[in-house]
């Protein structure tokens, strides 16, 4: 059997020394290759937390991280992430800020120069692949929330990242647009198969793109539950109407009822 | 547009028209209050008969400008060269240790109240030890301007950096970038507005201490001339330097402000536009 791509093993992360708020506390999980995971959890448990334990950008408390087969002890450059706020430079037309990951990660940063044409070329289309052609003039401000979140959708995975790390991506969007959006990671996903943790309190968004939802319990929190979601691809709108569907979900709420008020979930 | 009803046309053009006439009254305002205020002194002084030593009328200026213009221009270039000397310096100084302090914990820490004590010193308190290290002359008139003009600058270049988003640093670092990477993609821009809006304020600081400087130490510029004039009781004469220095303020003022608009417009947008733009 292969190894899978992400290991956690008995993590746990305590912020502000020893009395600390204990945010993660043996938090085991795997995740394959090219595998689409979601996280799932009650707020305030610690799933971006686990998304900074994983790229390296905190050190853990306790436990391993080990990525591609090798131990995370700094920030990871295979990463591309995307968050809840669209975080796009205010000063850069649309292209620019979907490139701007090429200007620092250490594999493109010298190529950059002598093949721009290539990769601005790459640029626009990601920016097709989400619906964004003909926008890569615009400034950020010139764009609505759900067109901006595309945009930084594209800036995540425009370096080629083997893990894509999404962090409530579409949570500050209205449900028309990020189902929208829903739509066109899967196609993202299906196209460039890169490994996916999405870190979400949308339990239909979990459901929609992911091959495996696991949850978390309340703080400090621990992986309690994992469904797999074995529903064909590519999955639409219909989809989410259906009894196989909406059993998920409904089991998924169950478990996070029980996370909600401490109770040990038996699966 | 084609669609629209007589009425609705009516009211659309009624209101662009309001629009007009407001950024009408908005671009002639400024020049409206400075006539206003010049035609009230005017009026005042020789309604009241106030004599010329104590307020000269703004037609007693205009004629002490006039016949005094060679010495005002040479002193006022003199003043000007020893405010923008000082004020370059302010911002090669400012942006370097506003960058060092904005990036670094360490370095805010450690700087911070030394320079807070240090801008509460008036700065004319310090013009006589700068006397006694570089002599009379433009020095001590450019190390003025350049003392007080640097610390805004310093501040708002520290806080346009120390205030990007901990979301963008992490994107950027899990991309692998280092820290340097990070103030030149992303603080350096980000710190643009705060430091063009420090440098409106500088400029015209540097002003004031170029003057001060010359005041206290009379060689040469417009504050020396107003000394000169002052103890000579010729008052219409440093009223027109007064005027004059408010001139060039203004005026410098103005370019720092044409720069701003052309660089930064992405952090200014919306404030400029209204109606008529929009419709």
């Amino acid at each position: 059997m292969t190894r899978p791509f992400v290991e956690i093993d008995q993590v746990a992360m305590r912020y502000g020394g020893v009395d600390g708020t204990l945010a993660l506390e043996g938090c085991s999980m795997n995740v394959g290759l090219g595998e689409f995971v979601a996280v799932v959890g009650p707020s305030g448990c610690g799933k971006s937390t686990l998304m900074r334990l994983v790229t390296g950008l905190w050190p853990a408390t306790e436990g391993n991280v080990v990525v591609a087969g090798s131990e995370v002890d700094g920030p990871l450059t295979i990463a591309g992430m995307a968050f809840q706020a669209p975080t796009l430079l205010p000063w850069r037309r649309i292209l620019a800020n979907v490139m701007l990951p090429l200007e620092v990660t250490p594999q493109h940063r010298d190529k950059l120069s002598r093949e721009r044409a290539m990769y601005e070329a790459k640029a626009r289309e990601l920016l097709r692949l989400v619906g964004l052609e003909g926008f890569d003039k615009k400034f950020p401000y010139q764009l609505s929330g759900g067109m901006q979140q595309r945009t930084s959708l594209c800036r995540a995975l425009i370096h080629d990242p083997a893990l894509l790390m999404l962090d409530e991506p579409f949570s500050a969007l209205d449900v028309f647009t990020r189902e929208d959006l829903w739509a066109v990671l899967q196609n993202v996903w299906m196209t460039k198969k890169p490994t996916v943790i999405l870190v979400t309190h949308d339990l239909r968004e979990a459901t929609y793109l992911a091959d495996r939802v696991l949850v978390m319990s309340s703080r400090p929190g621990r992986i309690i539950a994992e469904r797999r979601v074995d529903l064909p691809r590519p999955r639409t709108l219909e989809t989410t109407y259906t009894a196989e569907f909406q059993d998920l979900v409904h089991d998924l709420r169950g478990y996070i009822a029980a996370a909600r008020s401490g109770e040990e979930v038996v699966v | 547009m084609a669609q629209m009803s007589a009425r609705a046309q009516a009211r659309y053009n009624a209101m662009a028209a309001a629009a007009r006439r407001q950024r009408r009254l908005q671009t002639m305002l400024p020049w409206l209050v400075i006539f206003g205020m010049f035609g009230v002194w005017e009026i005042g002084c020789t309604v009241f008969k106030v004599p010329e030593f104590i307020l000269p009328a703004p037609s007693d200026i205009y004629r002490a400008a006039v016949r005094w213009w060679y010495p005002l221009l040479q002193d006022s270039l003199v003043t000007l060269y020893a405010t923008m000397a000082g004020f370059g310096l302010a911002i090669v100084a400012g942006v370097l240790l506003g960058v060092a302090i904005g990036s670094s914990t360490l370095v805010y820490k450690g700087l911070y109240p030394l320079l807070i004590a240090f801008n509460s010193i008036p700065k004319v308190a310090v013009v006589p030890v700068l006397i006694i290290w570089f002599g009379i002359g433009t020095l001590p008139a450019i190390i003025t301007a350049f003392l007080i003009s640097f610390f805004p600058i310093v501040v708002n270049v520290a806080t346009g950096i120390a205030t990007v988003e901990p979301e963008l640093k992490d994107v950027l670092r899990a991309l692998g970038a280092r820290p340097r990477d990070i103030i030149i993609k992303v603080g350096l821009p980000r710190a643009m507005p705060y430091f063009f809006a420090s440098l409106k304020i500088a400029v015209t600081v540097a002003f004031v201490g170029a003057i001060i400087a010359e005041s206290v130490a009379p060689n040469a510029g417009i504050g020396r001339l107003m000394m000169v004039a002052s103890s000579r009781f010729d008052v219409p004469l440093v009223f027109a330097g007064l005027i004059t220095t408010g001139l060039m303020g203004i005026v410098l003022y103005w370019i720092a402000e044409v720069i701003e608009k052309r660089t930064t417009g992405w952090a200014t947008r919306g404030t400029d536009q209204n109606l008529a733009t929009g419709g």
